[in-house]
């Protein structure tokens, strides 16, 4: 029996229409917006100005505090001007736009196909490359990386668990990389497990990717201490907490972190951004991002530079579909719909998907029978029904010793009910009430 | 373009596709009372599925004025249920009240579909059982497609049978005499309400639904697990005073109930563990009462004794959270 985690989970379907698309390269528009808040944290201050002349590669934004990213520039060209725009979250952010010149990259950076294996660089050294350029986790929740490579005191890592499960539907960039980047990804994890000393790494990957299962296993044999585990599929294994239990069969406490057991997790793309940071002196401002739907002509998978218009990867992959509904920055488990094509590309975004008209409504919400299926399919082991009727009544202390905190976003109970319940809407809103009043009552 | 938050898919399962589900299991057994029962079986199946969810429409539009809506199939099973637990030679206008007792004032009356504490067509059942004590317990005897209805030939359960001899004195031996073989009982060679009789059929039903994913295994396991436990203990510690736990699973209404009627979603526990409560509870209750009390049957009794307890369940027997452990 493949391993899994235990508790809950469901089976969406797959629809994974892009995994035999290899990654293309999509060169950059005339104009591109940079956010300067793509991560988890305090959003970076700006230090180009309008007119500057900046390269690919170029320190454009800095981080502004230890939970916070530099930002680098995605292309060549002059800063048209600093402004405010609506990024992939929905809200207005700030921008840095550049008009685009040329392609003319930062000196240092080595743009050669070679795979440079060894490298010297210390534990804190790696630490402090990563923090430079740039790094946040690909997998989707962008949270900086160096922040999670410095283990706090008293705790100690003994595992580096890298995230090869893709478990979204229709998803395909992390699989794409893993097959294409596979030896390059697997220095990237030495460089990380060097970073927090561990001798131990474990890359979890579901069954429907065998063919990048057989290749990382293939590549594994000359890396000492990198073992590839298949996963039952089953979502919402990517979720850090469902991983670790999966490849490492411990339970996260609740309100904890993974390194309180032991591991720090991260995706198969980040360990890809450390490789090329350490290796290729190259900061994260492009990554790998696939564009599909049922109704898309090319389900693509696309190498692209941090900060083109969405519409410009749409239309690279055969030009937005007359049926379209929806569009989302993501899948369509956890993803957010955009409100306009025009949002740029940031660090965050492993996705768009492109979803037909019928398919994009929400469907007449019934009663509640009881059937109890969002109680069994619940990976953190809550209760749904009762979450969503808490917040519905506004009965926030209950709602805490329910541990809705606990819930991780995942969709799962909204996915499964046969009602068409709006289960994770309240979750959402009992959670934003009650960590209102947990901070409160810190403060 | 449309804006909405994760997720933007929806699993296959519909409320009606479920209740559906259920519909679609019942069919072995009721077509097995046809053929058992014949005429009766069929006047008492239909006047009940249409009746129920008459009411149901009628109630809902004119007394709850909103608008009515019969295809998520919910009527079709309280009817088809409430069917299945009288006999089959019960005059229609018994069946009619009946069946509004079982939507009145077991579903509608609690607000309708996903309110109801009590199982509705239970409910009905047994306002009918304790109103109409002789009809409801005068048990045609099973034919080849009889056509009689009303004027059937009728006889005692086999549970009444055992009753009767135990409180007379008789020997197990001489009572197994007068009562069908274990292996008719499973076809259904047997008196009894008309769609309790048919063990196999029933099974089938049961087997589709978990295959479906409609139920879990938890209820009826626990509540057949404990019967068999329970009368198994009694059987080997006076095989003459009590009959052997096959016996007891496979006559009166244990495994309707066991398989259609306990997992009630409306009407059952939210967790797992609950679910395993719920079942041993109903298990327990009915051989106290089959065993120990004044009626020969407690299924019913037993399951709508338990649905009350489904609140309490709820609030105290959690499923186990992810990470429940002190942080370290």
């Amino acid at each position: 029996m493949a391993k899994t985690f235990s508790k809950g989970g469901v089976h969406p379907p797959e629809n994974k229409l892009s995994a035999n698309s290899a990654i293309q390269i999509v060169p950059p528009t005339n104009v591109v917006s940079i956010p300067v808040s793509q991560h988890m944290g305090a959003p970076s201050s700006v230090i180009v100005k309008k007119n500057d002349q900046v390269k690919v590669g170029q320190l454009i934004a800095q981080s502004a505090g230890f939970v916070s990213a530099n930002i680098h520039s995605s292309v060549s060209g002059v800063v048209q001007k600093i402004n405010t725009i609506i990024d992939t979250s929905g809200y207005k952010r700030k921008a840095v736009i550049i008009k685009v010149e040329g392609d003319e990259w930062m000196e240092n950076i080595d743009r050669s196909a070679q795979i440079i294996r060894n490298f010297t660089m210390s534990s804190e050294e790696i630490i402090k490359r990563i923090n430079e350029f740039g790094i946040v986790g690909l997998g989707g929740a962008t949270f900086p990386s160096h922040v999670k490579l410095s283990i706090p005191k008293g705790k100690v890592a003994k595992v580096l668990v890298i995230n090869g499960v893709e478990c979204e539907p229709y998803l395909t960039a992390d699989h794409r990389l893993m097959l294409e980047k596979g030896e390059e990804i697997l220095i990237g994890i030495e460089i990380q497990m060097k970073a927090i000393n561990v001798s131990r790494a474990i890359i979890g990957i579901e069954n429907n990717k065998p063919d990048a299962i057989a290749h990382l296993t293939k590549l594994a044999s000359s890396f000492k201490g990198i073992e590839i585990v298949g996963l039952k599929v089953k979502y919402p294994q990517g979720g850090e907490k469902q991983l670790i239990k999966a490849v490492m069969n411990r339970e996260v406490p609740s309100g904890g972190l993974p390194i309180d057991v032991g591991a720090v997790v991260h995706n198969v793309g980040t360990a890809f951004a450390v490789y090329e940071a350490v290796q290729k002196n190259k900061p994260l401002f492009e990554r790998v991002v696939t564009v599909t739907g049922k109704s898309l002509s090319k389900p693509s998978n696309f190498m692209a530079r941090i900060g083109v218009p969405i519409s410009n990867l749409i239309e690279a992959a055969g030009g937005l579909p007359e049926d379209t509904g929806k569009v989302i920055s993501g899948g369509p488990m956890m993803g957010k719909s955009l409100n306009s094509l025009e949002v740029p590309m940031a660090k965050g975004v492993s996705g768009v998907l492109i979803m037909p008209d019928n398919e994009s409504s929400r469907r007449r919400q019934a009663a509640c029978i009881r059937c109890a299926k969002c109680v069994s399919v619940c990976p953190m082991g809550l209760e749904p029904y009762i979450l969503m009727t808490l917040a519905e009544r506004e009965m926030w202390e209950r709602e805490e010793n329910e541990r809705i905190m606990d819930c991780i976003e995942c969709g799962s109970c909204s996915f499964v009910c046969p009602s068409n319940r709006a289960l994770l809407d309240y979750i959402r809103l009992g959670k934003g009430a009650v960590g209102k009043i947990m901070r409160a009552r810190k403060a | 373009m449309k804006i909405s938050p994760s997720p933007h898919n929806y699993g296959k399962d519909s409320v009606s596709s479920l209740m559906y589900g259920v519909i679609v299991a019942m069919i072995p057994a009721m077509l097995v009372s046809f053929y058992f029962f014949g005429l009766g079986a069929i006047i008492v199946t239909l006047t009940s599925v249409v009746s129920a969810m008459a009411f149901e429409w009628l109630i809902t539009k004119y007394l709850l004025k909103k608008e009515p809506s019969l295809i998520d199939g919910s009527a079709i099973i309280t009817g088809l249920l409430l069917a299945f637990n009288v006999p089959s030679n019960l005059p229609i206008w018994i069946i009619l009240i009946g069946s509004l007792v079982a939507i009145g004032m077991g579903k509608m009356s609690f607000g309708g579909l996903g309110n109801n504490p009590f199982n509705p067509a239970l409910v009905g059942r047994v306002f009918l059982l304790i109103s109409f004590p002789v009809q409801m317990t005068k048990w045609p005897l099973p034919g080849n497609f009889p056509m009689e209805y009303a004027d059937a030939a009728t006889g005692a359960t086999p549970l009444g049978v055992m009753k009767e001899g135990i409180n007379n004195g008789e020997p197990m031996a001489d009572i197994l005499q007068n009562i069908p073989s274990h292996m008719q009982m499973f076809y259904g060679q047997m008196g009894g309400s008309l769609g309790e009789v048919a063990g196999l059929a029933l099974l089938i039903g049961c087997l589709y639904m978990l295959f479906r994913g409609i139920i879990t295994w938890h209820i009826p396991v626990s509540v057949l697990g404990s019967i068999a436990i329970f009368t198994g203990i009694l059987h080997l510690a006076s095989p003459e005073k009590f009959a052997d736990p096959l016996f007891h699973i496979l006559t009166g209404g244990v495994l309707l109930g066991a398989f259609f009627m306990a997992t009630d979603y409306v009407t059952s526990p939210m967790s797992q563990k609950g679910q395993i409560v719920f079942g041993v509870g109903i298990g327990v209750l009915t051989v106290v009462i089959r065993v120990f009390g004044a009626y020969p049957e407690g299924v019913s009794f037993a399951i709508l004794i338990m649905n009350a307890f489904v609140p309490l369940i709820n609030n105290y027997i959690k499923p186990k959270r992810f990470g429940e452990v002190k942080v370290a």
